[in-house]
């Protein structure tokens, strides 16, 4: 089934829900990656804070850290020097497992390739982070279910990735990130493999969750994609070039 | 806890999913097991059949029995210190006999007089040639385990008498009476004529230790007109009550001292053996053959672990970017270790249970072609293969599980 289709952008208004509690504070953090003898910095001394309600869109060129910032906010990797503290929790000390957690509850990602498992039904995919949460299968499945029918893909439930066109599959994708109510949502250039018309449909979606009071983290090179967002940071050279709201 | 156990019975899902994915890789990787654990349990039945063989060999004697001899059973390297030993006669059967009567509670239950020949029976043109020929009294009957195909032991009065009676094994009374009853024909032995009086069940013979399927039984007298009894390796045995074995060799050896009259200054010139020795001196025959099989067939398994390892690598490499994306997803590294390890050890599992069918199905086609040989094939057998089969998964699956587990999300997920 294919979801309505949405009313175009441009006639809905875009407003900033006011800010909520403090998510992210990043003060000072830099990364170091070795390469051979080369030591290269990927980031050099980034400020950074985000607050519950944001949807924020980081851009930057290729080289600029944006990759090696969007890994750190979704503590898949820790800062070599500064301050990241999630929730009030420190996430710069922590160790694997600890980190793991902490994705698992607080953060939904949605990648660029999708990433759903070929071999399960998209069920199963959006079950996958509840069952690493330890929530028992009633509980699993009703909630799997329910955030498919959200990402309007109620009908869909039982089809593998390979029997779905792009943009089912990210909505799949969507639906496993919120799956399990995280803090927040950080999509790595969430339309970059689909065609341009699937990717508004997706931008829409988000729009729609952002007015559902979620959190949402869009980083992208596109400025098409950027402008959904409220406020927009541009990264360069490891820096924090700019902070602003959305034009 | 109930999180493990979600993350076991997902981890149990993707490995079959995967290996199901992967048919035919996974039934070569499969193939490398199945040959371990065949070869395993093949020795492993070979060797309770080894032992199985040797029990029911040493049980055809009675294993209540204590043998009064001249010469030790165990090895010796100071035989001349036996040589000159007199002879056990086995008329000292009687003295034991009558103790027994004076103490009906003690630990001796009968004592019989025996005595054995190598020598040859024949019967028409038909002859066996040196086979074993006892000669004892008609109690011998009722201390061995061996029951009658046909006819019946001799008796009492014709034990006594030495009458000419012979009691012949199955496989002696197959050689010489192949297409008739043996009962109440006559056989020669030493150029007299015999009258078979009885025939004992098929007991099976294994690597050529004793059976009485090849032995024929004579009254003893009749075995001292036709034998040389010094040669004859003449002794008395005893049946014992086996919960006082010790009292029992104390008892015996009182009377044997008595009726030899030893002073009690002098050592014994006679021993007490039991078929514990017998045990004693097979056990490290038996050892070596478990040790050798077992290192030999244990490489074929090692090999098909090492398969296992590789595969399992491959599986990982193949995966990175999904374990990238369970770990984006909250998959902690024991769960990523544990995912990799059922996976192993599940294609072990299937390896060992194909392994364990073909062994049996081996095993029965054996019992067929070589029914002499005593394969046993157990449950316990079973489940050591079953377990052993887990054992392999997790040796072999470890060290690439381990690295699954340890990869950074960042660089798994970038993996193309």
């Amino acid at each position: 089934m294919i979801p309505p289709s949405p009313p175009a952008l441009a006639s809905r208004p875009r407003v900033a829900r006011p800010p909520g509690a403090l998510v992210i504070e990043i003060e000072g953090v830099t990364k170091l990656y070795k390469m051979g003898a080369e030591i290269i910095h990927a980031l050099r001394g980034v400020n950074l804070k985000i607050h519950r309600n944001e949807y924020l869109a980081i851009m930057g060129p290729s080289g600029s850290g944006k990759s090696t910032l969007m890994n750190m906010l979704g503590c898949l990797d820790t800062p070599t020097a500064g301050r990241y503290e999630f929730s009030q929790k420190n996430v710069a000390t922590m160790v694997d497992d600890e980190l793991a957690e902490i994705r698992n509850h607080e953060i939904g990602f949605v990648f660029q390739t999708f990433n759903l498992l070929p071999r399960s039904n998209a069920l199963h995919n959006v079950e996958l982070p509840l069952i690493y949460a330890g929530l028992g299968r009633t509980e699993r499945l009703e909630k799997a279910r329910q955030a498919l029918a959200n990402v309007g893909l109620g009908e869909r439930m039982y089809h593998r990735p390979n029997e779905l066109s792009g943009g089912q599959r990210q909505r799949v994708a969507i639906a496993r990130a919120l799956v399990n109510s995280p803090s927040i949502i950080l999509a790595d250039e969430p339309t970059g493999n689909l065609d341009s018309k699937t990717g508004e449909e997706i931008m829409e979606l988000f729009e729609q969750l952002y007015d559902q009071g979620n959190t949402i983290i869009v980083v992208t090179h596109e400025e098409d994609i950027a402008r959904h967002a409220r406020r927009i940071v541009r990264l360069r050279d490891g820096l924090i070039e700019s902070d602003a709201p959305a034009a | 806890m109930k999180r493990t156990i979600y993350e076991l019975s997902e981890s149990v899902r993707i490995a079959f999913s995967q290996i199901y994915a992967n048919k035919l890789r996974s039934a070569l990787t499969a193939l490398g097991v199945i040959i371990g654990i065949v070869a395993v349990t093949l020795m492993g039945t070979a060797i309770l059949g080894i032992d199985a063989g040797v029990e029911r060999s040493l049980a055809g004697f009675g294993d209540d029995v204590l043998y009064v001899t001249k010469w030790p059973w165990r090895d010796t390297s100071d035989w001349w210190n036996y040589r000159n030993r007199r002879e056990v006669d086995p008329a000292y059967a009687n003295a034991v006999n009558n103790w027994i009567a004076e103490n009906p509670d003690g630990p001796l239950k009968l004592a019989v007089p025996a005595a054995g020949w190598n020598g040859n029976v024949r019967r028409g043109e038909y002859n066996v040639r040196n086979i074993q020929i006892v000669g004892t009294s008609a109690d011998l009957a009722r201390i061995v385990r061996s029951d009658m195909k046909d006819g019946r032991f001799f008796t009492d009065i014709e034990g006594r008498a030495g009458r000419n009676v012979v009691v012949i094994g199955f496989d002696v009374a197959d050689a010489l009476f192949p297409h008739e009853s043996p009962i109440g024909k006559t056989v020669r032995l030493s150029n007299q004529q015999f009258t078979v009086v009885g025939v004992a069940a098929r007991q099976g013979s294994f690597l050529g230790l004793f059976s009485w399927d090849s032995v024929v039984i004579i009254p003893l007298p009749a075995f001292t007109r036709l034998y040389p009894m010094r040669w004859a390796d003449p002794h008395v045995r005893v049946q014992v009550d086996v919960t006082r074995m010790e009292q029992a060799k104390d008892d015996i050896r009182g009377i044997m001292r008595r009726v030899r009259q030893l002073g009690p200054e002098k050592k014994d010139d006679f021993e007490i053996n039991s078929q514990q020795i017998i045990r004693e001196q097979l056990d490290p025959i038996k050892k070596g053959i478990a040790g050798a099989g077992l290192f030999i067939t244990g490489l074929a398994l090692f090999v098909g672990a090492i398969g296992i390892m590789n595969i399992t690598y491959v599986s990982v490499k193949e995966r990175t970017k999904e374990i990238g994306t369970r770990k984006a997803l909250g998959a902690r590294r024991r769960t990523i270790l544990l995912q990799f390890l059922v996976e192993a050890v599940s294609i072990c599992l299937i390896g060992g249970v194909g392994g364990l069918t073909t062994a049996w199905l081996l095993s029965l086609v054996v019992g067929v072609v070589a029914p002499a040989f005593p394969l046993v094939f157990s449950l316990g057998l079973v489940l050591t293969g079953l377990v052993i089969s887990v054992l392999t998964g997790v040796f072999s699956g470890f060290a690439p599980a381990w690295q699954a587990s340890k990869l950074d999300p960042v660089v798994a997920l970038r993996y193309e």
